[in-house]
């Protein structure tokens, strides 16, 4: 048992959802309790959704348990076929019915239904929601494409991408015109908007693209097996990698490796005299495994950012972010607990967070800007305008939205130096964008939620500010400090001063403490 | 069998309810926490369950999640599944855990699941065995939430019942209003009946443990929920008397509420009167003002939170809107009756679900307003009817006089913005 209040990843049938979502013509038969339809309310609310998901639920009833629930499941299963006639057919288990052991599969595989039906096995508790869209699209694949004739044109697959994924719509147009500009076509593109007949034509591509290893990973591989198609390695999120992209799409293809830049603008805007304040910034990188790679390159190479701490919450890709760690020289998190998360963002104290909705959050309390670079994602991360992360076009968006909170710092910083200023006092907050931009007068106005959350340990009395006196000279420098260093500066004056025996803080206290940490 | 005659014939109550079977869109009895907690300022939400039910709770939670809620969700892993033993060791830990980490909670409730229930983890026992491990500090209770037994507001009942059976006797008269309302609208009711000389007022649930009220022979409750069948069943076991009465959404509402409560504690009628006189006044103008767009309108229900019977009663008689089809997840006549007897017979009234063929039935009657849950409005919505997302009524402080004109505005939001859109040119 763990106790869990937030999760990054919903479990694995929610990933076989966003599969069977994605797709058109396909439907997905779920034997599982009244109430888990509440996952059709995430592809209807925050992807904003005009349609159902393709999901019919069994939503069995405690009534139901010690009689017929198999039977529930095969009447659900011969209706929702009469009903939507979808070309193919899903079927599998949430948790629930995991437990009561109906066998899905094997049920349909008894029923006189004209088009494929294919079986998942997913465990709900083992597994996630990534591990559940990855084997969704994989037994798909499995069950559905054959090696067939090369198409006589050079084609490719692009393979990931599917409902309720970060930027997935606008990726996809994005690397079409990669392709495009290099003479390749597109064979298929799966999950998203195909249909499981496009599922059969697969292999008359000569390689795929393998854009979410997530989602896709598993099907790439089976995919080179059977039909002997290579897969691309490299995402092209940011300008070096989309650059390499390109390069090896274009040797898998045997074609020119040509590429219209007119369109890019990133590094230019950062090379430019304004975004010099950028070098340096320490940034703290958390989410998916796939986008904290790229964006870890980007901070490093592309932004001028220093990165102080990385990790992600999906352990099938531990490996390759310990080695990315590694590279980086910093300690690498691998966990889904957001309370590890805050706690190592706390001691990185960084000036920046790319993250999930959850860093977020995290960022507001801590008052550290944050921009969001990976699911999960709220609704306003499902923008109507166009904002790929992949590509050219992603490098444009990805400088923007970067930039776009430390602008808000930057000026935050401003309000703090001329604080005595009578426009700028603590609560004027930033001019633009209200809501994302930390409050740090939000902590003063209700403590009480700070403190229970900051402390879950109230021991180590002698660094807190209780038993501190701040004099009043001390305390008014104190507040002139940049608002995302100040934390720090308090927790390490307050330690110098007790490593010292001193009970109160005086002006010369703060600045022997700080010339102390200064290394 | 029945008794026609001290039923009046022609209204709702005597409509033959169409019982469906089927797929239902619903959410589990979880979802009550999302407002419990909140109300419960003590206690804690524990839900023994799997990672489906954390990912339930902070889908319909949505930003509220990042607040550090008093809830969170214990995820049976393997191991737990493996043996029971187990189970209840990983719990006690779990538990002792918690608590030493929010010294603050005075209650805990262990909330069953479907995947609680079904590997019979005996939570009620676990619950026996952790209050004495922490008493006097906390108490601990249990109840289930699961989809399997509980529809979304079914949770809150649920949760009620378990704390009838530890109330402690009394033998005062004294009134109880049972429901967890937001403190204004709960400030409100008090506020009406206190002025009627009504009193001691006490409230389920109380907003801290100390607070909980006593129960017993000369307790007189009301509900403020359609939903609280279980709990009022629980109350009346132990000698509380139950004042049955149309449910307060509205002017009519909420003086016929209070009308009977009134009765009950024989108030006068220039007492009711003085009492209510100005606050019915402003509600019927702020009705009038909000239902101008609603007016000769119809309006199709399907089931979700219970609160569909008195809110098309609300509708039709004092927004002058016409009801097609009314759906509950669950009719508990014991209460919703008053509110039934008021609707002349004429709309459908349905129990229980099949989605599909229900929304064959939407289709078909094409209504001006669809109240409906989230996974349906946007589809809906997108086939040109105009929904109203119905979990807001539940969160949304509605209840008694001053917010009448605010329901009625929940329901003209969408009526009205369908009126204002010009988007016809773009699509
Ligand atoms: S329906 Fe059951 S399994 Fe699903 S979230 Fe609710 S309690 Fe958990
Ligand atoms: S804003 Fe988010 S939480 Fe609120 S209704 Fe929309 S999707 Fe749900």
């Amino acid at each position: 048992m763990k106790l869990t209040v937030w999760t990054y990843e919903g479990p694995p049938h929610v990933g076989a959802m966003r599969v069977a979502t994605a797709m058109k013509g396909l439907h997905y038969v779920l034997h599982a309790p009244q109430g888990d339809t509440y996952a059709d309310l995430l592809f209807t609310m925050i992807e904003r959704r005009d349609h159902r998901p393709p999901v019919t639920y069994t939503t069995f009833e405690g009534r139901d348990l010690g009689e017929d629930t198999a039977g529930i499941f095969k009447v659900t299963c011969q209706e929702a076929y009469d009903r939507f006639k979808p070309q193919a057919i899903i079927v599998g288990a949430s948790c629930t019915a995991e437990l009561i052991q109906d066998d899905p599969g094997g049920l349909a595989e008894t029923m006189q239904i004209p088009v494929p039906v294919i079986p998942l096995e997913l465990p709900s508790y083992q597994r996630k929601e990534n591990f559940g869209s990855d084997e969704t699209f994989y037994q798909i694949v499995k069950s559905l494409a054959r090696p067939m004739d090369r198409t006589p044109e050079v084609t490719v697959n692009i393979i990931g991408p599917l409902a309720l994924g970060f930027r997935h719509r606008d990726d996809i147009e994005e690397v079409k015109g990669l392709l495009y500009e290099m003479g390749i076509g597109v064979n298929v593109v799966a999950p998203f908007d195909a249909t499981p007949e496009d599922i059969t034509r697969l292999g008359a591509a000569h390689a795929n693209v393998l854009m979410y290893p997530e989602h896709a990973e598993s099907a790439a591989r089976h995919l080179e097996r059977i039909c002997g198609q290579p897969y691309t390695k490299t995402i092209p999120i940011g300008v070096a990698a989309t650059h390499e992209f390109v390069a090896e799409v274009a040797q898998l293809c045997g074609v020119e490796p040509r590429k219209d830049l007119s369109r890019l603008r990133q590094p230019w805007w950062s090379k430019s005299v304004d975004s010099t304040y950028l070098t340096g910034k320490r940034v703290f990188l958390f989410g998916d495994a796939t986008h904290v790679k790229a964006a870890a390159r980007i901070a490093r190479d592309e932004m001028g950012f220093e990165v102080v701490g990385l990790g992600c919450y999906n352990r099938e890709f531990a490996r390759s972010i310990r080695e990315l760690a590694r590279e980086f020289d910093v300690p690498a998190l691998i966990t889904d607990d957001y309370l590890e998360v805050e706690k190592a963002i706390e001691d990185a104290s960084p000036e920046m967070i790319l993250g999930t909705q959850m860093e977020r959050h995290i960022g507001k309390r801590l008052g550290i800007p944050c921009a969001v670079i990976s699911a999960p994602v709220h609704v306003q991360d499902f923008p109507a305008r166009y904002s790929p992360q992949m590509g050219w076009e992603g490098a444009n968006v990805i400088f923007d939205t970067w930039i776009h909170p430390l602008v808000m710092g930057l000026e935050e910083h401003l309000l703090s130096m001329f604080r005595e200023d009578f426009e700028f006092h603590d609560e004027a907050g930033p001019s633009h964008h209200g809501g994302h931009s930390p409050k740090p007068s939000e902590a003063a106005r209700t403590p009480d939620k700070v403190e229970e959350r900051a402390d879950p340990a109230p021991e180590a009395p002698q660094t807190g500010s209780d038993v501190m006196v701040w004099l009043s000279e001390a305390e008014k420098e104190l507040k002139k400090i940049p608002f995302f260093v100040r934390g720090k500066a308090r927790r390490n004056t307050e330690k110098f001063a007790a490593d010292q025996g001193l009970q109160e803080i005086s002006l010369d206290t703060l600045y022997e403490a700080k010339a102390h940490y200064a290394r | 069998m029945n008794t026609p005659k001290s039923i009046p014939s022609g209204t709702c109550r005597d409509t033959p309810v169409l019982k469906e079977r089927g797929q239902r869109e619903v959410f589990c009895g979880l979802t009550g926490i999302i407002w419990l907690h909140r109300k419960m300022q003590d206690a804690f939400f524990l839900v023994i369950g799997s990672r489906t039910c954390a990912h339930l709770l902070q889908s319909a939670a949505g930003v509220m999640i990042f607040a550090e809620p008093r809830f969170g969700t214990a995820i049976l892993e393997e191991t737990d599944l493996a043996g029971m033993a187990d189970a209840h060791e990983e719990l006690d830990r779990e538990v002792e855990r918690l608590l030493s980490r929010r010294p603050d909670i005075k209650q805990l409730f262990l909330v069953g699941s479907c995947p609680s229930e079904v590997i019979k983890l005996d939570l009620a026992r676990a619950a026996e065995r952790l209050t004495q491990v922490h008493a006097p500090h906390v108490r601990v209770l249990n109840y289930s939430g699961s989809g399997i037994e509980t529809t979304f507001t079914q949770g809150e009942d649920a949760c009620l019942t378990s704390m009838v059976p530890v109330l402690p006797t009394t033998d005062q008269k004294e009134l109880m209003l049972v429901g967890a309302l937001p403190d204004v609208v709960e400030d409100q009711a008090v506020s009406l009946l206190s002025q009627m000389g009504i009193g001691p007022i006490r409230v389920l649930p109380a907003p801290r443990t100390a607070e909980t009220p006593g129960v017993g022979p000369n307790t007189v409750f009301a509900c403020l929920q359609p939903f609280l069948g279980d709990t009022a069943a629980a109350l009346t076991r132990r000698g509380a008397h139950h004042i049955q009465a149309p449910f307060p959404f509205g002017e009519e509402g909420t003086t016929l509420w209070l009308r009977a409560i009134a009765d009950e504690f024989g108030v006068d009628d220039d007492t009711f009167d003085r009492v209510t006189a100005a606050p019915r006044a402003r509600a019927r103008k702020a009705i009038a003002n909000a239902s101008e767009h609603l007016n000769g309108k119809s309006v199709f229900f399907m089931p979700d939170s219970q609160l569909e019977i008195p809110l098309a009663r609300f509708l039709t008689r004092e927004c002058g809107m016409e009801a097609i089809e009314i759906g509950q997840p669950f009719i508990h006549k014991g209460l919703v009756g008053p509110d039934l007897d008021l609707m002349p017979a004429g709309p459908t009234i349905s129990e229980g679900q099949d989605v599909d063929k229900q929304l064959d039935r939407v289709r078909a009657a094409q209504p001006d307003l669809t109240v409906c849950g989230l996974g349906l409005a946007n589809p809906l919505e997108a086939e040109g009817l105009t929904t109203k997302w119905a979990i807001e009524l539940v969160f949304t402080p509605v209840h008694f006089y001053e917010q009448a004109g605010d329901l009625a505005g929940l329901f003209s939001r969408p009526v009205r913005r369908r009126a204002v859109l010009k988007l016809e040119a773009a699509e």
